[in-house]
Order: structure tokens, then C-alpha cells, then sequence
């Protein structure tokens, strides 16, 4: 029981983290369909610094770079999405999803070219981290308590002082209802839209690591992140854009995908004789079922997906 | 000279090229930081793919395995393109396409069905997974990536549940068709022939060409192809117009998921490969299938030559030497691609600027110099 609350925490915590990455964007109106990428990158990011960390630091300090790794390469890559969708108003479905592709294909390429280096018979893609990993988890009394749990906390906390109680998030949501105004009373949409894509990198990246560090102790970056950006995105719609229910969306799904790691801790789940692929699936199907219940009385930033035109009205 | 310019297929024609050399030109820089010494030689083999090898028979062989994989592609980037024109992304090509294969495979391993019977039920099961975004985007208003990525998971768990039921007993991998039933793999007619004795070469790849046509000709010369191209320029308007836009949303989905489960019958009907049942990610074919559709212009005949560009390099990324760098580079290369297509309206957009200001400078004048200025910067970008 302590074992799904937990995993169900840890998996919410990556939802909320991603999905207030997207809420950002969309927010400021640019849709970021390349989440699953910066998640891998920003993986990509922790990952490395954690096994670049010379053995025996202090713990406080390992959670700290790593994050800043995280942090940094999610920023990085997110700006490949801002310049594409905001400067030279590229489709910003084409562009995500190209960022989605070369996200798991660049961090497949690196990991691999720095393996192969260290040892030439490895071809593997997977980066270990055991020992940093024991960083970021508080035991207490059987519960494992990560500190991506309180950051989450933390992270949402902000975000609905930032987006309803500023002067900034105020703007940058005006941006995303109707650029046209918001520019006519000398607001710089670019400006705004540029500063929600980073912050949905930021976030983006945070999530990526703390997903390769929910439930395994090393990771195989060929597999991506298994479609948890997309998820994200999902519980953000069915968050309608609001911090507040993201985070009780996110609870919700990450119950579900928690099933997949802890069913055959409940005797009268296994006894049901369900196949694991079923529990598997299980996230995408209640996404789906959210979706089609949740999408019709959206209430999504009106000008989101359309670059900003001056010319137009 | 100026109108060839000014040629939206021109124009479409040097926006892929010059997303081609600059997807290659940052794959090649990635190389050189991950090891200077071979990164041209890389680049030059994944460009040379089949030839590679120094006999002709078996450049011609290898040149059949790149084109069994070719045939796939192609149905997956004419689902994407199909839904692209009436203002639908097809994202979820990945999941039909798996769902094809799906069903193409059960069908000729459990059921024993010949192969214009398993094809067929890959198409119906391409179809039904399509039918839920459809029904979804139309009445919910559910957005069709994020559905799509959904049934994407949704279908490869599915597969990997439905064919363990027929996996060998030692192996991941499903039973070879070519053993257990050979009435359903798609006849050669002889095209093998033509490639060494190829046994994969089958009629996968004229059958491709085939629906490239018929496409062509639905998206361009019917009645029902100006209806759903109408719908994806403005909903609103075409249901002005008494068009019925939540059956042409619907539709469009349908012949997009068709298309891709044809082209995972398409694949799995040769026995080039066997699906693996304990696969965990969903196959790159339909996302690369995005890629050609964009790399080829949005346009039926301009798929043909993508896909078989990106299943070049696909397949050219196996002959990078594994020392140094591992073969996934060519699927950077490709995301390269796709990442630089998002510009293609960009880049057309500056032609025509520049073209247009050079039509204002020099009202009248010997329009020479100015188009063999755009010509050869065209040309050096190419």
C-alpha cells in the first residue's frame, strides 16, 4: 500500500512538473508538442552530471548539479523550439515533433558514442546511477520520500502566484488569449512567448529527470520516455490550464500508471489474472476517456498554435 | 528562368534539398564532436547504403532490402500527407501502422488466411484504430496528436499481447510466415528476379506506387477530395457550405489509418522481419513516414522520392563504421530533417520576398542578373 502511494506520488510529481512546463507555453501561445523531447534531453542532462560526480559528495550538493544539469540542457533545447515557433513562425506541430524524434535519437547517439568510448565492446545506451541516485531519496519508516516530491510542491506553489498574482504572468497570459491587444498596450509578445517556452523547458527538463529517477536506477535512452509528455499534455487539458487541477490530474494518472509497478503487490489484483501489458496501457486509456469527456468545454488559451502576426487583427 | 522560380513545385523542390544538406551538414558536425577522424567517411557511407558493397549482384540485393522497407514508409507518409491537406496531423500513422501489422500477421499465422485476406483485415484494423481519433476529434473535440499518441501505446501493447499467441517458444519473435504459411506472403510475379533473387522483393512496391496514383487523383480530381480539402482550410466554411465536416473529419481519418495498416501489412507479408513481442517502443516507420511526407513537399509524387530517400539513409546508417559511431545516427539525421522542414514555408516565403524586391528594383530591365543570382544561391544550397 505505502509502495503505491509512493510510486503514485513520484509519477504525479513528473506529471505536474511537464504539465505546468506546458501549461507555460500555452499560456503565453505557443503549444509545446515537443515536451517528450526536452524530457529526454533534460534527462540526458541529469544523467550525465550525476555519472560525471566524483564518488562521495556530499548529498545535498549531487541533487543540486544534477538538477542544474537537468535544468540547463531542457533550457538549451527548448530554445531550438522558441526560435523555430516564434521567430520564424514555423508549424509548431511539425517542429515538436521533430524535437520529440531528435530528442531520443541525440541522446541514443550521445550515450552510446560516450560508452563506446570508455569501453569499445559496449554498445549499450544505458546510463547507470545507482549510488547518486540514493541522493535524492529520504527514507523514512519504509515510505520512500523523494525530494522531487517537495520541489513539485514547491514548483506549483509558484506557478499560480507567477501566472494569476504578477504583473509578468498577467502579460503572458494576455499573449495568449489575444497577442493583438496585448502588444497594442506595449507588451512584447515575443518577449512573453519566448520567456513561456523556456520556462516550459525548465520544467520540461526537471520532469525528465525525475521520471528516469522514479522507479529504476539506470536508464536505456533509446526508449525515450515512453510517451509521459504526451501524457503531460493530457493532464493539462483535463487540468483546464490551472495549476491547482493539473496537480489533481496528475495525482490521478499517476495512480494509474503506479498500477503498473505495484499490482502484483495486492493479492486480489493479481488473482484477477490481468496480463501486465493491460496495466501497461492503462494511462493512455484513461487519458483517452478523460479527453473525450473533458475536451468539448476546453478552456484553452484562445490564440495558442497561431504565430504571432502584427499585421493581423 | 524567373518562373521556374517562382514554380511552387520549384520552389517546394529546392526547400527540401536545402533541408536535406542541412540536415546532413549538422549530422556531420555532431559526428566530428564525437569522433573528428570518421565522421566524413560516415556521412559518405550512410549516402552510399547499397553501395557499399563492390559486386553488382549484391549491391542490387541490398538495393531490394532498401526498397521492401521503402514500400511501408511510402503508405505511412501518404496517410500523414493525406490527413496534412485536409488540416489533420496524423500522428497517431505510428499506431495503424502497428495495428496493420498486427493484423496482417495474426491473420496469416493463426488463421491462415492467403494474402489478399490478411492485407485487407490490415487495412480494416489500420481503419478501426483511425476511427477512434475521428470519432473523438469530431464529436469531442479531443485533439488528434495528443489521441493519437495515446492509441499509438494503446496498439503496440495490444500487438505485443494479441501476437505472443503466436511467438516461437524460445524466441521473442513471432513465426516466420514463409515456413508456417507461405499463400500469405505477397507474390513476387518475378520482381525478385531483378534483384539477385531478392525474396523479399514483392509486389509490396508497385502496390505502393499503385495508391500513390490513386491519391493523387482523390486529393486532386474528385468531388469528395475538394470536399475534405475545403474542410481543412476552414471547418467553419465548409459546414457553411453544406458540407458534412464531422463525417469529412472522420473520413479523412479512416483513409489515413487505411493507408497505414496497409503499410504494415506491406512490411510483415514479406517476412523481412518478424514482430517482437516484447518490443517497447513503438516502431520509428511512422514516425519517419512524417518525416517523407514533408521532406516531399506535401505532395503525392514528391513522397515517392522522400521516402525512399529517408529509407536510404535509414538503412545507410547500418554501414557507419560501429567503432566510432553506433547506426542510430541516421535517424538523427532524419529528425535533423523534419526539424529544417518546419521551415520550408519560411524559406519560400524569403524566396518570394527576394524575388519580389528584385522585381520592384529593376522594373523592366534586363531580368537577367538578378535570376542567376537567385539561381546559383539556389543552386549553392542544393
Amino acid at each position: 500500500m505505502m509502495l503505491a502511494v509512493q510510486y503514485t506520488l513520484i509519477f504525479a510529481s513528473v506529471l505536474t512538473l511537464v504539465a505546468l512546463g506546458g501549461c507555460y507555453a500555452e499560456h503565453s501561445g505557443v503549444i509545446n508538442l515537443g515536451l517528450e523531447g526536452i524530457m529526454v534531453i533534460g534527462a540526458l542532462g541529469g544523467a550525465l552530471t550525476m555519472m560525471n560526480l566524483p564518488v562521495g559528495m556530499p548529498a545535498v550538493l549531487i541533487v543540486l548539479l544534477t538538477l542544474l544539469g537537468a535544468v540547463l540542457f531542457g533550457l538549451l533545447y527548448s530554445t531550438l523550439l522558441a526560435v523555430a515557433c516564434i521567430n520564424l513562425k514555423a508549424d509548431q506541430t511539425i517542429v515538436g515533433t521533430a524535437l520529440n524524434m531528435l530528442g531520443t535519437a541525440a541522446a541514443t547517439v550521445i550515450v552510446k558514442a560516450i560508452n563506446t568510448a570508455k569501453n569499445p565492446d559496449d554498445v549499450s545506451s544505458t546510463i547507470n546511477y545507482v549510488e547518486p541516485k540514493k541522493a535524492f531519496i529520504v527514507n523514512i519508516k519504509g515510505f520512500e520520500f523523494n525530494w522531487f516530491m517537495l520541489i513539485t510542491i514547491v514548483v506549483l506553489l509558484i506557478a499560480w502566484f507567477v501566472l494569476y498574482k504578477t504583473r509578468f504572468g498577467l502579460r503572458m497570459m494576455a499573449c495568449g488569449e489575444h497577442p493583438q491587444a496585448a502588444n497594442s498596450v506595449g507588451i512584447s509578445v515575443f518577449k512573453m512567448r519566448w520567456a513561456g517556452v523556456l520556462i516550459s523547458g525548465v520544467l520540461g527538463g526537471l520532469g525528465g529527470i525525475c521520471y528516469i529517477l522514479a522507479g529504476v536506477s539506470e536508464w536505456k535512452f533509446e526508449n525515450g520516455v515512453a510517451g509521459f509528455g504526451f501524457l503531460s499534455l493530457a493532464v493539462m487539458i483535463f487540468g483546464q490550464w490551472k495549476p491547482g487541477r493539473i496537480a489533481l490530474a496528475a495525482l490521478l494518472f499517476g495512480f494509474f500508471r503506479a498500477l503498473s509497478n505495484v499490482y502484483f503487490g495486492f493479492d486480489w489484483l493479481v488473482s484477477l489474472n490481468i496480463p501486465s501489458a493491460v496495466y501497461n496501457m492503462m494511462p493512455y486509456i484513461i487519458s483517452l476517456l478523460v479527453l473525450a469527456f473533458t475536451s468539448k468545454k476546453s478552456r484553452a488559451p484562445k490564440a495558442e498554435g497561431i504565430p504571432y502576426d502584427k499585421s493581423m487583427r | 528562368m524567373k518562373k521556374l522560380l517562382k514554380n511552387n513545385g520549384v520552389q517546394s523542390l529546392l526547400a527540401s534539398l536545402l533541408c536535406i544538406v542541412l540536415g546532413l551538414l549538422i549530422g556531420y558536425i555532431v559526428l566530428l564532436f564525437i569522433n573528428p577522424n570518421g565522421a566524413f567517411q560516415a556521412i559518405v557511407d550512410i549516402m552510399k547504403n547499397f553501395m557499399n558493397y563492390s559486386k553488382s549482384a549484391l549491391q542490387l540485393k541490398n538495393l531490394g532490402n532498401t526498397l521492401v522497407k521503402t514500400a511501408p514508409l511510402l503508405m505511412c507518409s501518404l496517410s500523414v500527407l493525406f490527413c496534412y491537406k485536409v488540416g489533420l496531423f496524423n500522428i497517431g500513422v505510428a499506431g495503424q501502422y502497428v495495428a496493420g501489422a498486427c493484423a496482417g500477421i495474426y491473420a496469416a499465422l493463426a488463421w491462415g488466411w492467403s494474402w489478399p485476406l490478411c492485407l485487407l483485415f490490415a487495412v480494416v484494423a489500420g481503419m478501426a484504430i483511425s476511427l477512434i481519433v475521428g470519432l473523438l476529434k469530431a464529436y469531442c473535440n479531443v485533439n488528434e496528436v495528443i489521441s493519437g499518441i495515446m492509441l499509438n501505446w494503446i496498439a503496440l501493447y495490444t500487438t505485443n499481447m494479441i501476437l505472443a499467441k503466436v511467438k516461437e517458444t524460445t524466441s521473442p519473435y513471432t513465426f516466420h510466415i514463409a515456413t508456417e504459411n507461405p499463400k500469405a506472403i505477397l507474390p513476387s510475379l518475378g520482381l525478385s528476379k531483378l534483384f539477385s533473387g531478392n525474396s523479399y522483393v514483392s509486389i509490396a512496391i508497385p502496390l505502393a506506387i499503385v495508391v500513390v496514383v490513386i491519391v493523387k487523383i482523390l486529393l486532386d480530381k474528385t468531388k469528395i477530395g475538394y470536399e475534405l480539402k475545403a474542410t481543412g482550410f476552414n471547418k467553419n466554411a465548409a459546414k457553411y457550405c453544406g458540407m458534412a465536416e464531422k463525417r469529412n473529419i472522420i473520413l479523412t481519418l479512416m483513409i489515413g489509418g487505411a493507408l497505414a495498416g496497409m503499410g504494415g501489412a506491406l512490411l510483415y507479408l514479406t517476412d523481412y522481419e518478424q514482430w517482437q513481442v516484447t518490443a517497447s517502443s513503438v516502431p520509428g516507420m511512422g514516425f519517419n513516414g512524417i518525416a517523407a511526407a514533408f521532406l516531399g513537399g506535401l505532395d503525392p509524387v514528391g513522397t515517392i522520392f522522400s521516402s525512399y530517400f529517408i529509407q536510404h539513409i535509414t538503412s545507410g546508417g547500418a554501414y557507419v563504421d560501429k567503432t566510432m559511431y553506433c547506426s542510430q545516427i541516421s535517424d538523427l539525421i532524419a529528425s535533423l530533417i523534419i526539424y529544417m522542414c518546419g521551415f520550408v514555408f519560411f524559406i519560400k516565403y524569403a524566396l518570394n520576398l527576394y524575388l519580389a524586391k528584385k522585381d520592384n528594383a529593376k522594373p523592366k530591365q534586363e531580368p537577367a542578373p538578378p535570376d542567376k543570382a537567385a539561381e546559383e544561391k539556389g543552386g549553392e544550397r542544393a
